[in-house]
Order: structure tokens, then C-alpha cells, then sequence
């Protein structure tokens, strides 16, 4: 088909709305492995968004390209939980199989291959995107029939289905995910409540949001409730991309009815007097494309059991229905106002706050943005009501939270836990010995060291998103905090001063430290960025960026000291190295 | 006067009203903030971190914080200087600024606020990214090695010119202008020397041409007195006005 076809296509399955284009160029994408200039021309002339508008959209994301891409094109996941199962070894030899260089698609156009941040799969790694399709295991055998598979032009619905087998490794399992509640039982208690008594509800169980920010579910849904407006917006926020947590896959896996169930309660809790509309949007991480179809299946089913849509079990004006809208790579979209700016078809730039999204979201109206396991919380809150809720985990947090553990265990997976369990008790259970320390929340996270094992996941201690990286004791923990400062740099937005040009300082700094080449100007140098970073920045994405560092150099100092090639507080300057250029251009070796 | 509220800027009371930032009401007070990428004209942008200040010890923007009564915001403390040359220093060392050979030099913002803040080296090592310059335009040149991604020329050519010929693309450190035009250059653009996107940049990144140097250096805007004192002499001309 022709591409202007095609684009027109496309353009008209989304009503011409301009709101639509990151969805549009997905689309457009996924077709071409890149978006032509034809396309971007069209585009602007039917969306009436200006050509470099779109460009920057495009440039924005990591997963949208202006150039082609290889006809097979093969993202690498390159968190340190990858790395640590070997995926540094694994994708040298892809690419040297394939004769194709990073970041640059083979001349014969067959295959690209790239790095891109963590892809949910911590815990059966190293994976790998084919063209957007996860496939997980690696090894030097997968490797290798890749690239035959590759060679010989196979589509990649014809490669081994079990490349494609992603396991939910469920190993503990307390209120959530052993609920067996039947579907629709959430939206029936609300009706015989009524909203008000179910938001009570909400409140008093202390809920707290589930993505790693723990603000209260239940007030979050008052505000908006009270806020004036045409319309109300229902998000979910499963852009999990949070480097080592993938919880929120297994649970649109396994739960996508009770999550939608709790997206409805949402509804109808925030817009009670059923007077206005009321939306909801699922934005899913482009590196889940893979489960689009199963969310949408559910969602009809739904719809067909009149739990979705038009007067929702019989109930005149309760009308609320759910469009999945697809990320495509850019970390900086969990951020809930950068999220409704990526619904909105723009680019993921946080908001300035206030507003905030309860009062000024989606379009300006007011908005609900939680977590995918947040919802699912409020609906078992409804089936079973807060004093069920309250009695599991401790005072300031209850309820459980799930755990995406990965790193040096025996048992990855899934783990539900009661806030106020010790890191000391999840480490025993995973099978994890040896410990040296544990990335607890990710990359913008914590890392803990032994002697704080006896600390407890709770809002009040040590609160996380999920996340929970394990490092034994053979594990250079500089090669984490290098692998997180490359993460940062790669994944800042750009808008502010201190994140854009902060990050990638100290990513070089240390990169410096890692090679060897620091002295201790260097670690106060890195002291001064991290320090300003989390002043100044415009989000928390700069705020949180050199959390790893900050926590390493004060639990683990000799990480650095051992490195440093000058203990003096005197840069440290390689003559030869600074000479190199000079001597490339002049054509002289012996200067 | 009744809806004014009080709030202390260096230990000044600066009255303002409600959903004022602190920003605008202590311009208005005659107080001046540092900034780059604010402007009175346009909607507080928050990008530039310049502005940053303490509001009861908590670090805000203050050009998109809303001032809140009888709060203490402090704006000239030693650590708050050092907090401005860091992030100013970080502005130096991202692009290519070339002070002594700068047209601008003398009337930039940038150039200003570093003698403000004490900035004598740029301290940060240099990115030295490779940028083209663009002198495809008739009347106007832009020089992208300057450009510090305040976005006001995107504001301005946007929302008052509208034209919406400037747009940021890519993240993080290769954040850049481009331009909407056939291949990307000024010159096949509908820009004019006239707009207002022309005369906005606070840097020298657009820049007339067929003129230059018509006022000496040393003899420019803020070659005689420190940006804090010319902005707040020309805001309040303007008011006698």
C-alpha cells in the first residue's frame, strides 16, 4: 500500500484527532520501521499540527524513528538486571553474527539492533525486543538461532513460539493476588453503597498509591470529585518502567478484570451525580505492546457482560468505557503529568504543578492518574471493605504490596507481601544468599546495605514501587550505579537545566570513576551535581537520578576510593588521551 | 488593597495577590529574581532552574510557584548564589558561547547573570556539541551553538506571532531547536525580522543581520550595571510611562 494511503488510513481510524498522533505514528511505525517524510507531510496537513511539531514528537520518543530501521529490528534490554545474566556478552555476539554495528541498521537493511532501557523482564532475562515482541531466556543457543532465523528471512510469527513464552512466576501470594472475587462484584457493592460511602470507604482503609509516590488513593479521588468540570478522566498508569520492576505486567497478565474493575469504581465514585461523562485510559508501555490484544479482549468481554459502557449493570448514566493508549519508550511518561501529556499525543514533558491532574489533566479536566495495582487494591476494598484492608500491614501502610524481585536469587518472581515485612524475610524467601546489598524502588530507588536489613517495606521506611534488585557479594555495585547514570542520561527529558545537562555530567564523571580515571576532585564534583540535581530540578525523574550514587557513596565508599587514580583533591589529566585528536588530525604519532 | 497578602523576600514584605507567583510580585515590588527563560509577557515556563529560591526552606521555582502569605523566600543567600553559577555554568558548558566574539556580548542575559553571580570559569567540562549555523534567512541569523533551550522564541513565535515556527526536539542532552520549514532552514521559513519571536531571545542565538556592533562594547545594556539594576530601571520607565 502506498504510504499516503496508509497514513490516510490511519488518520481516519482516529477521527483526524490531533490528541491521536503518538498513537497514529505507533501505527505508522510499526508499518514502515520508520515514519517517512510523506507521512509526517500528511500528517501535519490533516492533524494541522506544523511538520517539525511532529518531528519532535518523533525525536521524543525512543521507539520512534525518522530514519528506517533493519527489516528486523532488535532492542537489547540494558538494565543492570540484564547485565547481570549476562546480556553485555550475549549482545556483542549478535552483533557480530549479524556483522551489524549498535544504533545503525545493516547495510542491506535486513536487521538493527539496539540498547534500550529495562523491559519488564527482570526476572527471566536477558530479554530482547523483536520488533516489539519480548523475547526472554537468552542465551548463547537463542542467540544463534536468532540470527539464522534472522538470515533466512523467517517473519517473526514463525520463530519458536516458547522464544515468546513470558512466565508470571507468581511466589507468594497474600490478599491481592489470592482474591477470588467474581468479576463485577467491586461496581455492585458500589451501587448498593453509593459513592459517597464508598469513598469513605476508600479513605479509611489509608490506601496509598502503589507506583512508589504513596499519596492517598482516597483523597486523590475526593479532589477530583470536588473539582469543578465538563468532564472526569479515569488513567491508569501502567507505564511500568521503573528499571527492575515488572509487577504491573503479571498483573495486567492475570488481573485485567479486576483493574478495570477498579477503573470503573474510580468512575463512579468521581463522578457521582452521573451528570457529565466520564472517560478512562489505559497507557500502556510500548515495551507491553505485546498485551494489547488480551486488554482489549477483556475490555469487551466487559462490555458484553455490561460491567463497560452504556448504564453500567442497569444503572441509568453510569456510563464509562476505557481506550488502551500505547507508550513507546520514554521513562519519563510513569510521571503522571508527563503521562497525560503523551495522552494528549505530545510530548512527555512533566507539567508545571499546581494545577494538578485532579484539578487540571487530560485535556484540563479533572483526572485520576494511580497505578495499575492501586486500582486493583480499591476494588477488593469495595468487595471486602476497609476493616478487611486495614487488617493486613502496618498502621501507616496497609494492605500489601507486590515485589518484582530480580539479581542473584534462586527464585525471581512475583512476591506479595504485607507492608512491614523485612528485607531480612524477602531475601530468605527468594532464595538470596550472600547478600551484599539490594536495590530497593528501581533506579531512582534506594540501595541498601546489610546492616539495614532489618528494615521493613512500608510507606514509613522504606517505601517502594516494587522493585527489589539483589546484588551478592561477587557483584561490583559500580557497575549498577554506572549502569543507572547511563539510564538517566538516556532517559532525561531535557526541559530543565539541572536534569539535561546534570545527568550526563555525571554520567561522564562516573564513567571516569569506573575506568579508573578519578581523583577525589571527581567524587565532590559528583556530590555537587547530585546535590544540585535534587534541588533544582524540574521533576522527580532529576531528583531521583543520582539517588544510587548519593547511597552508595555513603554506604559503599570504597567503591569509589579503590578506583581512584589520585587520592589528591587535583584533576586528574591523561596527556595522551587529551593529545589524541590533535594527533589524528595532523597525521603524527611521535608528539 | 485589601486582596493584597504579604509574603518576605530577603526579609523584604512583598504584597501580592491570590494565585500570584513570587516571581511576578516581586517585579512588580521593584525586587528583582534572576531568570533566563521567564518573561512578563509570556506564561511562567520553569525551565531554566535559574529562579530557583527558598520558600520556608523548600527549593521552588519561583517564576511558577504561586506566593503563599507570610512565608520567608530567600533568593541572595551565599548557597543560593552558588545554586545559580552551578546551573548557570551548566548552561556555558552545553552549548558553544564564545563571549569576546559575541554580538550579543553586553546585552545577553546569560553573559549578565554569570558576572551577577561571580561566574569565572565555565568549571563544568565542555560538551562541545557540533551545531550548524543557520544563515539561510535574509534578515535574521540563528546561531544554535548559543542557544540556551529557554524556549521563548517557541513561546513567542507560537502564541503571539503565530506562526509556530520554532519547536524543541529530541531529550536530554541533545535537546535542540529546530525549525518548521522545507528542510529545516530559517530561510525557507515565514520568519520575519519583525517578529516578535525576532527580538526575544535573551541570548545571542537570534540575531539581526546587516547590522553589528553599532553600539561599542563596554558601552552596551549590561556593560555599566548589573542586569538587576537596568531590568528594574526599564521596568519602572515603563510604568511612568
Amino acid at each position: 500500500m502506498k504510504i499516503c494511503q496508509f497514513t490516510n488510513d490511519i488518520i481516519a481510524s482516529f477521527n483526524q484527532q490531533p490528541d491521536m498522533l503518538l498513537q497514529i505514528l505507533i501505527k505508522i511505525q510499526r508499518q514502515y520501521s520508520f515514519i517517512p517524510q510523506q507521512a509526517i507531510t500528511q500528517l501535519s496537513k490533516e492533524l494541522l499540527i506544523t511538520e517539525a511539531n511532529i518531528i519532535s514528537v518523533i525525536g521524543f520518543y525512543a521507539f520512534l524513528h525518522t530514519k528506517a530501521r533493519g527489516h528486523y529490528d532488535l532492542r537489547v534490554s540494558h538494565n543492570i538486571t540484564d547485565q547481570m545474566l549476562g546480556s553485555v556478552k550475549l549482545t556483542a555476539m549478535l552483533t557480530d553474527k549479524l556483522s551489524v554495528q549498535l544504533a545503525t541498521p545493516r547495510k542491506d537493511a535486513r536487521v538493527s539492533v539496539d540498547l534500550t532501557s529495562c523491559t519488564g523482564m527482570g526476572d527471566q532475562g536477558p530479554a530482547i525486543l523483536v520488533n516489539g515482541k519480548p523475547v526472554v531466556g537468552l542465551n548463547k543457543k537463542r542467540i544463534e538461532i536468532i540470527c539464522q532465523l534472522i538470515e533466512s528471512g523467517t517473519p517473526v510469527k514463525q520463530w519458536p513460539a516458547e522464544f515468546f513464552q513470558i512466565k508470571n512466576n507468581i511466589q507468594r501470594k497474600d490478599i491481592l493476588l489470592s482474591d477470588r472475587s467474581d468479576n463485577g462484584a467491586a461496581i455492585r457493592a458500589l451501587l448498593k453503597q453509593g459513592a459517597q460511602k464508598l469513598l469513605q470507604q476508600i479513605e479509611h482503609s489509608n490506601l496509598r498509591g502503589r507506583g512508589g509516590g504513596g499519596f492517598k488513593t482516597g483523597l486523590k479521588w475526593r479532589l477530583c470529585q470536588q473539582a469543578t468540570a465538563k468532564q472526569r478522566y479515569v488513567v491508569c498508569n501502567a507505564d511500568e518502567g521503573e528499571p527492575g520492576t515488572f509487577k504491573d505486567r503479571v498483573l495486567l497478565t492475570t488481573q485485567a478484570d479486576k483493574l478495570i474493575e477498579g477503573m470503573t469504581l474510580c468512575a463512579g465514585v468521581i463522578n457521582s451525580d452521573l451528570k457529565r461523562p466520564c472517560k478512562g485510559f489505559i497507557y500502556l508501555r510500548g515495551e507491553y505492546q505485546y498485551l494489547y490484544e488480551s486488554l482489549e479482549q477483556v475490555l469487551q468481554k466487559r462490555r458484553d457482560a455490561g460491567l463497560l459502557g452504556k448504564n453500567i449493570l442497569g444503572k441509568q448514566g453510569f456510563d464509562f468505557d476505557i481506550k488502551i493508549h500505547l507508550g513507546a519508550g520514554a521513562y519519563i511518561c510513569g510521571e503522571e503529568s508527563a503521562l497525560i501529556e503523551s495522552l494528549e499525543g505530545k510530548r512527555g514533558i512533566p507539567r508545571n504543578r499546581p494545577p494538578f491532574p485532579v484539578t487540571k489533566g487530560y485535556k484540563a479536566q479533572p483526572t485520576v492518574v494511580n497505578n495499575v495495582e492501586t486500582f486493583i487494591n480499591a476494588a477488593l476494598i469495595a468487595i471486602h471493605g476497609s476493616d478487611w484492608f486495614k487488617k493486613v500491614g502496618t498502621e501507616q501502610s496497609s494492605g500489601s504490596k507486590l515485589l518484582s524481585i530480580s539479581g542473584d536469587c534462586a527464585r525471581p518472581g512475583i512476591y506479595e507481601y504485607p507492608f512491614g515485612t523485612s528485607i531480612k524475610q524477602v531475601l530468605v524467601d527468594c532464595g538470596a544468599l550472600n547478600t551484599q546489598a539490594v536495590q530497593v524502588s528501581g533506579a531512582a530507588g534506594f540501595t541498601i546495605p546489610v546492616q539495614y536489613f532489618g528494615r521493613c517495606i512500608a510507606f514509613e521506611d522504606i517505601p517502594t514501587g516494587g522493585s527489589f534488585i539483589v546484588f551478592n557479594q561477587q557483584r561490583d555495585l559500580l557497575d549498577m550505579v554506572k549502569n543507572f547514570s547511563d539510564f538517566f542520561a538516556d532517559e532525561s527529558c531535557g526541559f530543565c537545566t539541572p536534569c539535561r545537562v546534570g545527568s550526563s555530567l555525571l554520567k561522564q564523571l562516573i564513567d571516569k570513576v569506573h575506568q579508573g580515571l578519578a581523583s577525589n576532585r571527581d567524587l565532590d564534583e559528583i556530590k555537587k551535581i547530585s546535590q544540585l540535581m535534587c534541588k533544582t530540578s524540574h521533576c522527580g525523574l532529576g531528583g531521583s537520578a543520582p539517588s544510587s550514587i548519593m547511597d552508595t557513596l555513603a554506604h559503599f565508599p570504597q567503591l569509589y576510593q579503590q578506583r581512584l587514580k589520585n587520592m589528591n583533591n587535583e584533576p586528574v589529566f591523561d596527556l595522551d588521551a587529551e593529545l589524541q585528536q590533535a594527533r589524528q588530525l595532523n597525521g603524527v604519532d611521535n608528539v | 488593597m485589601s486582596t493584597f497578602q504579604i509574603f518576605y523576600l530577603n526579609g523584604k514584605p512583598i504584597p501580592f495577590k491570590q494565585g500570584e507567583t513570587i516571581m511576578d510580585a516581586a517585579l512588580r515590588a521593584g525586587e528583582y529574581i534572576d531568570h533566563l527563560c521567564h518573561h512578563p509577557e509570556f506564561r511562567p515556563h520553569g525551565s531554566c532552574r535559574i529562579c530557583m529560591v527558598e520558600l520556608d526552606g523548600k527549593s521552588v521555582s519561583s517564576c511558577t510557584q504561586p506566593a503563599i502569605a507570610n512565608t520567608q523566600v530567600d533568593s541572595s543567600s551565599d548557597e543560593m548564589i552558588e545554586q545559580r553559577r552551578s546551573l548557570l555554568q551548566m548552561l556555558f558548558v552545553e552549548g558553544n558561547h564564545i563571549c569576546p566574539g559575541c554580538e550579543k556580548s553586553g546585552d545577553c542575559q546569560l553573559q549578565a547573570l554569570a558576572y551577577q553571580n561571580k561566574m569565572l570559569s565555565p568549571h563544568f567540562k565542555h560538551f562541545f556539541p557540533k551545531r550548524a549555523l543557520d544563515a539561510s534567512h535574509p534578515d535574521v541569523i540563528i546561531d544554535f551553538d548559543r542557544c540556551i533551550l529557554c524556549e521563548l522564541c517557541v513561546r513567542a513565535s507560537r502564541d503571539v506571532d503565530k506562526k509556530n515556527i520554532f519547536c524543541v526536539d529530541g531529550r536530554g542532552i541533545n535537546a535542540k531547536l529546530i525549525i518548521n520549514s522545507p528542510g529545516g532552514k530559517l530561510g525557507n521559513s515565514h520568519f520575519s525580522a519583525d517578529d516578535k519571536a525576532a527580538q526575544i531571545c535573551p541570548v545571542g542565538a537570534i540575531l539581526p543581520k546587516h547590522q553589528g556592533y553599532d553600539i561599542p562594547i563596554g558601552k552596551r545594556r549590561y556593560d555599566q550595571q548589573p542586569i538587576s539594576e537596568v531590568d528594574m530601571d526599564n521596568q519602572e520607565k515603563d510604568q511612568q510611562k
